[in-house]
């Protein structure tokens, strides 16, 4: 059976590079870093050997690199962290577009009393920099904003938001998930305060991800007892994770160029080929700034699920922002934050590549799109014979 | 990913009856593009009243897509005086089950049917006149007939369980409120309702028919999902003879069974005097 997995932005391979870096720390090396002998203490190394390794990929120094166990943690931690540390109920800024981690947690502050601005986007997905400056008031704490969305893959200008947020005095956060390892980022040169990365997007494990706290930040750690990560986040260190995370992150600085050149073309291959091949088709998103990986595809007149399903007859792995396949009964909210038609919007479909994808793999679904959209199309009322 | 039966996945890999025909005898939409999934359903009935060919198109997911496919496989050689006994739950059932969110694909098929035959008995197409009413749920458009339908027919006490059924309540959340007090209201009417007869004496036919009820609603399901069943043999009296199938039958627990879920059952919702015994 064919397997051309297009998911990349859920979650990636596990590179084999990372799973034999990691396994001797299961194995041999499983003693606590924090201990005084030589079996446990000796592993302290690798840890922090790891951390200059993610230091590495966004130009942190290590010192300010911490390690959590996922983006999630990392998105929550920088929320609340800065909420609570400055006390209150302070206005918090935000995107309509967030990833679930963030903008649950900014409702989650604003059912108990905070003021919170979810920036609107335009039809591609874009965010409005004058806007961004005006919802910036006396009582705002923090602006958390991502770098490129998850969905669409529409990338947002964090080099011009975050000096505007630093002029104003206020901290800056951003999920930085989906970017880090897929394009160059560099906290010496965007002056964010605080960035989410995740493990298992950069074709590292799940179960570990890390947060860069620019020095000088005050947040209140989310997880309390233990001196650990400098006492910003307590638990004895997950050593095997974290040194996959570390190796994930040089792999990524040496697939960057890929990411950028071979992967971009295959996806503008296939999404070039899907709209010539199959009629009544549209590109959500803002295929100018964009990640070079994604590709976000709304079919007219058919539904999301229905379309995923029939890809997973012929060994193809993608996702929808349709309604039915999230267990809601809306579209995304990416999606309908566009203002993307429900025509469209129940039929989006979203493919995200990755360095291990092929010529072959792009030209088998480039092969079976068709067939699909006009398998579902036959037995679509919406059709217009 | 969805657990969908190995019927829906058949269905949906291989839908039957899909299409138009020319001058329908009864035709019904349901649902919108907007909500995520449409249905319609067309019949065409012979010289002897029976359904001689029906079809459907659908927008929607793999269950929408096997429930009006296997819909139509149902009610073909029907009269519409059988079609419209059809309810969700035989559909639901001729699946082998839908996933709890996905009911309301169910009732989508349900309803649908319902308006190709209020279609071809009156040529109206728009909803029927007891299903309109006060609009409940803004982001789905779903009246406060509708929903009290599908409580009363699903015998539902929550409010996640009518969004499951009817999509209502599954946008912004703001009609929560306005649905566990339609919920509190039918669920308190049916209560009167079956506690009624036990009050008076019930006559023999009634009590057969509540002893049914209950052992479709109440015992059935749970026998059901340990691969068993059970069948009503006789009531006479206060006995009632059953049997015991499928994996039941041979079950070590089966006198276990028999006492505390039949029996108890019985006497919880019929009568304190009941005995259960096996045929």
């Amino acid at each position: 059976m064919k397997n051309v997995y297009l998911d990349n932005n859920a979650t990636t391979q596990v590179a084999p590079e990372v799973i034999e870096a990691m396994m001797p720390f299961f194995s041999e090396y499983w003693g606590n870093p924090s201990s005084m002998h030589t079996f446990g203490g000796q592993v302290k190394r690798y840890v922090d050997e790891a951390r200059a390794s993610v230091a590495g990929l966004i130009g942190a120094q290590p010192e300010e690199i911490y390690f959590t166990s996922c983006g999630s943690e990392s998105d929550n931690m920088a929320i609340r962290g800065v909420v609570e540390a400055v006390g209150g109920r302070p206005h918090i800024v935000t995107s309509c577009v967030e990833h679930p981690a963030v903008l649950s947690v900014c409702r989650y502050f604003k059912n108990a009393g905070c003021e919170v601005t979810e920036l609107p986007v335009d039809a591609r997905g874009r965010l409005d920099l004058e806007l961004l400056e005006e919802s910036i008031n006396r009582d705002t704490a923090l602006v958390t904003i991502m770098w490129a969305n998850n969905e669409t893959g529409t990338i947002f200008p964090i080099p011009e938001m975050a000096p505007l947020v630093k002029a104003a005095g206020k901290v800056m956060h951003t999920d930085a998930v989906q970017i880090v390892g897929k394009l160059p980022v560099n906290v010496q040169e965007v002056p964010v305060d605080m960035l989410s990365l995740s493990g298992h997007k950069l074709h590292g494990p799940k179960g570990i991800g890390a947060i860069y706290i620019r020095k000088g930040t005050k947040l209140n750690p989310l997880i309390i007892g233990g001196h650990q990560e400098r006492g910003k986040r307590a638990g004895t260190e997950n050593v095997p994770y974290i040194v996959g995370l570390g190796r994930a992150c040089e792999l990524a600085r040496e697939y960057m160029e890929d990411e950028q050149t071979r992967v971009a073309r295959l996806r503008d291959k296939l999404e070039a080929r899907i709209l010539a091949t199959c009629p009544d088709t549209r590109v959500n998103g803002d295929p100018d700034n964009r990640l070079p990986n994604t590709t976000n595809i709304s079919f007219e007149f058919i539904e999301g699920e229905a379309i995923l399903l029939l890809l997973d007859q012929v060994g193809i792995a993608a996702s929808s922002g349709s309604a039915c396949t999230s267990g809601s009964l809306e579209p995304s909210h990416v999606i309908r934050a566009m203002g993307v038609p429900f025509t469209a919007a129940h039929g989006s479909t979203r493919f995200s590549l990755s360095r291990y994808n092929t010529e072959e793999d792009i030209d088998w679904v480039i092969e079976h799109m068709p067939r699909v959209v006009d398998r579902l199309r036959q037995m679509s009322p919406f059709v217009k014979k | 990913m969805w657990d969908y039966t190995e019927k829906v996945k058949e269905h949906f890999l291989n839908p039957r009856n899909v299409g138009v025909i020319d001058a329908p005898d009864g035709i019904g939409e349901e649902g919108s593009m907007a909500c995520g999934d449409a249905l319609t359903l067309m019949f065409k009935l012979d010289e002897e009243g029976r359904m001689a060919d029906v079809k459907f198109q659908t927008f929607g997911c793999a269950s929408a897509i096997a429930s009006a496919s296997i819909l139509t496989e149902m009610i073909k050689g029907m009269t519409i005086e059988e079609a419209e006994k059809i309810t969700n739950q035989d559909i639901v059932n001729e699946l082998g089950g839908l996933p709890e969110q996905k009911m309301h694909c169910s009732v989508m098929g349900q309803e649908a049917l319902e308006a190709a035959i209020r279609n071809y008995r009156t040529g109206e197409t728009t909803k029927a006149p007891e299903r309109t009413g006060r609009v409940v749920c803004n982001c789905f458009g779903v009246t406060e007939p509708e929903i009290e339908r599908v409580v009363r027919e699903n015998d539902l006490t929550t409010v996640e369980e009518v969004t499951n059924y009817s999509k209502a309540g599954g946008g912004c959340g703001s009609c929560h409120d306005d649905i566990q007090e339609i919920i509190d209201r039918v669920q308190a009417e049916m209560m009167k309702a079956t506690e009624a007869p036990g009050e008076k004496r019930m006559t023999n036919i009634e009590k057969i028919k509540l002893i049914e009820e209950t052992i479709e609603r109440e015992i059935r399901p749970a026998l059901r999902q340990d691969g068993g069943d059970i069948e009503l043999i006789d009531v006479a009296d206060n006995k009632v003879i059953v049997s015991l199938r499928g994996s039941c039958a041979h079950c070590p627990m089966a006198s276990f069974t028999m006492k505390s879920v039949v029996q108890d059952r019985l006497r919880q919702f019929v009568s304190e005097d009941l005995i259960v015994e096996e045929a």
